[in-house]
């Protein structure tokens, strides 16, 4: 197991008024995010917890990237990785941010 | 004295004379195989062994390893094929010397081996439709050992849906003095359909269990993941829709069986319905039985058949080629023709691509073989019939020149994920096939598709439009510019990225107005190996190792 972590300024305050949401599985080759609205509006925190070792310099473009296009000041994420491919740890960060953006009920 | 023009001939009927000791007319019991075969072949034959992707003459190949190896040695097999372990154990046991062939799929890692080891004379790998040329120039076979489902007492041969290489094999060898040696499942009075008249077939093997098929075109779409569905999407709205293509070939991986399932919902949304994907050159594939159901489809002829897909095939025959008995008629060579000439884009997946953009399934251990892709996937330079899509694409290629001097291009499209299994990156910066050809002192790497007939390469990143760079400087970043997280997309030139983007070379989901999370498995006309069944009106049989209710 490979603890990472990545702290970046967001350009604006992630969409919507919901607190929390959860998705993806953790099994071989997938992932488990889970949204918290915890942060100041300007921050975003990703933590992961990965199976995989040795690819954190793969997370930081990943992470980096997905934090340029959704802008998701204000979350932070929690990732339990079970191997993931780069495209899906993208794919489930922006159904992360999408499911945010869903107002609370 | 006067000097003989058919010593080969005569040569022939000799053997002819001396296998038909062992047969009653032209029936041989299986049980008499191999001593057949010590009376027809002589030691250093050239020996056609029919198998490819699919079918397999298997009781002959049996039957050629038990063979006195005093009688029958040092054979040069030439054969599609190398797929059952008898064919690599006929090199341990010293019945065959040299190998001509074109695939090696489950065999691939052993054929590495014993090449490397110095156990197998390695002539060259071929695609098919160089091999098959190859029958009627210089590997023209001796003997032929092929499949067929049944036979007459005259040798009329009825293949079956399968009939794939047998009659090009059996052409090159039957005219050319050779002897051709059919294993068939059944002895009948009358076959269904004459696919091989029974003058071009010495002898008949009653072969005591059907000749093995391998369902090696059914892809199950409960496997089928998002990013594939996403790469899908970006090919069909991206390549599909502007070029308007509607005369194409498919491979065979996951990515091409999603946009097959795509057809019928989200190309139905597009309103592409008639305008793309009315014709192919294809095996029967199960993935595309709901494109069918939905009017998609107008034509398609196939390499050979599918296993399960008879019945469906036979019911369809407005679409499917078939014979006057019903059932589907397919033939590799023409169909590698078919791809090569009349269709206006290959797209396919692969293992690995360069910066140059040339694509190889080759990896260090394992030599595959090419099969039909290289000529699917390559502008035929002989092409002089215009059509949209091919014009469009010599356009995009070459402004400059003049309309009615300026070539065409056919469509090369290579679709993938960034990474693929066990997290192997698809873009790499050298081939692992030149390491091999530089272990095994290969004059060649085994490329599967040269970087300069491909013209699109599609992944969850984006297109790029290689038709569109200008200079190789272009082409590089362009692939880059799709690569992902790999090492090679990471390495890309930002600046130059986004230059690339502006001019269309490379397009990234939002630029085509495609939200990656639309990329939804609800998308799938069809969801399991079950819904296929359903789509087709209980008419699809999948395989045992398919059906999991």
């Amino acid at each position: 197991m490979e603890d990472l972590s990545f702290s970046h300024k967001a350009r604006q305050r992630a969409v919507g008024t919901k607190n929390m949401a959860i998705i993806g599985v953790v099994a071989s080759g997938n992932l488990e995010v889970l949204a918290e609205r915890v942060l100041p509006d300007t921050e975003c925190l990703v933590e992961i917890k990965t199976a995989a070792e040795g690819f954190g310099d793969v997370w930081d473009a990943v992470v980096a990237d997905f934090v340029e296009r959704t802008s998701p000041g204000g979350l932070k994420f929690s990732i339990n990785d079970g191997g993931a491919r780069p495209d899906t740890v993208s794919l489930r960060l922006a159904q992360a941010v999408r499911l945010m953006e869903e107002d609370d009920q | 004295m006067t000097t003989s023009w058919q010593h080969r001939r005569e040569a022939r009927n000799a053997r002819i004379e001396a296998g038909a000791k062992l047969a009653r007319g032209k029936i041989v019991e299986a049980r008499d195989a191999s001593s057949l075969m010590e009376a027809v072949i002589r030691p250093g034959d050239r020996v056609c062994l029919e198998g490819d992707n699919q079918k397999q003459a298997d009781v002959l190949s049996a039957a050629l390893l038990a063979v006195d190896r005093s009688k029958v040695s040092d054979l040069h097999m030439v054969q599609s094929g190398v797929v059952l372990p008898e064919h690599l154990d006929l090199y341990d046991h010293g019945v065959a010397k040299k190998l001509d062939f074109a695939y090696s799929g489950p065999q691939s890692a052993r054929i590495a081996t014993m090449l490397f080891g110095g156990r197998i004379e390695l002539g060259a790998v071929h695609t098919y439709l160089e091999l098959f040329a190859r029958y009627f120039i210089d590997l023209t076979p001796n003997v032929a050992l092929i499949a067929a489902v049944s036979a007459d007492r005259d040798g009329n041969l009825y293949t079956g849906p399968n009939t794939e290489d047998t009659p090009t094999i059996v052409e090159a060898t039957a005219f050319k003095d050779g002897i051709v040696i059919a294993q068939v499942n059944e002895i009948v009075d009358k076959v269904p359909r004459v696919d091989i008249p029974g003058d071009r077939v010495q002898f008949v093997v009653k072969a005591d269990k059907p000749f093995f098929v391998e369902p090696l075109f059914t892809r199950d779409p409960a496997a089928i993941t998002e990013t594939q569905i996403l790469t899908a999407m970006l090919a069909i709205k991206g390549v599909y829709a502007p070029y308007g293509v509607r005369r194409l070939n498919h491979g065979i991986g996951f990515n091409t069986a999603a946009i097959e399932l795509l057809l019928p919902t989200y190309g139905e949304n597009l309103g592409l319905k008639g305008k793309v994907a009315t014709h192919f050159a294809l095996n029967p594939h199960p993935a595309l039985i709901p494109a069918i159901e939905s009017g998609w489809v107008e034509q398609i002829h196939s390499f050979g058949s599918e296993v399960g897909m008879d019945d469906y095939i036979r019911a369809r025959s407005d679409i499917f080629f078939t014979g006057p008995d019903g059932s589907l008629r397919s033939n590799r060579a023409f169909c590698q023709v078919a791809g090569l000439y009349a269709c206006d884009m290959f797209i396919g997946s692969t293992l690995q691509i360069d910066l140059q953009g040339n694509s190889s399934t080759v990896t260090t251990s394992r030599i595959a073989g090419f099969g039909g892709a290289p000529n699917m996937g390559a502008d035929a330079r002989g092409r002089r019939h215009p059509s949209e899509p091919w014009l469009q694409a010599g356009r995009e290629a070459d402004p400059e020149t003049s309309a009615l001097l300026r070539r065409g291009r056919k469509l090369v499209v290579q679709i993938g994920e960034t990474f693929g299994d066990k997290n192997a990156p698809l873009f790499v910066e050298e081939l692992d096939a030149l390491a091999l050809a530089k272990k095994l002192n290969l004059e060649l790497a085994p490329v599967m598709i040269y970087g300069d007939d491909v013209t699109h390469i599609i992944t969850e990143e984006g297109i790029a439009n290689l038709l569109l760079c200008r200079d190789a400087d272009e082409r590089e970043q362009a692939i880059r510019g799709v690569a992902g997280y790999t090492e090679v997309g990471r390495g890309r030139d930002k600046t130059m990225f986004q230059r690339l983007r502006e001019r269309g070379v490379i397009r990234r989901p939002e630029d085509l107005g495609i939200d990656p999370l639309d990329a939804d498995r609800r998308m799938l006309a069809a969801r399991s190996i079950k819904d296929l069944v359903r789509w087709s009106g209980g008419l699809y049989a999948p395989p045992p190792q398919f059906r999991n209710w």
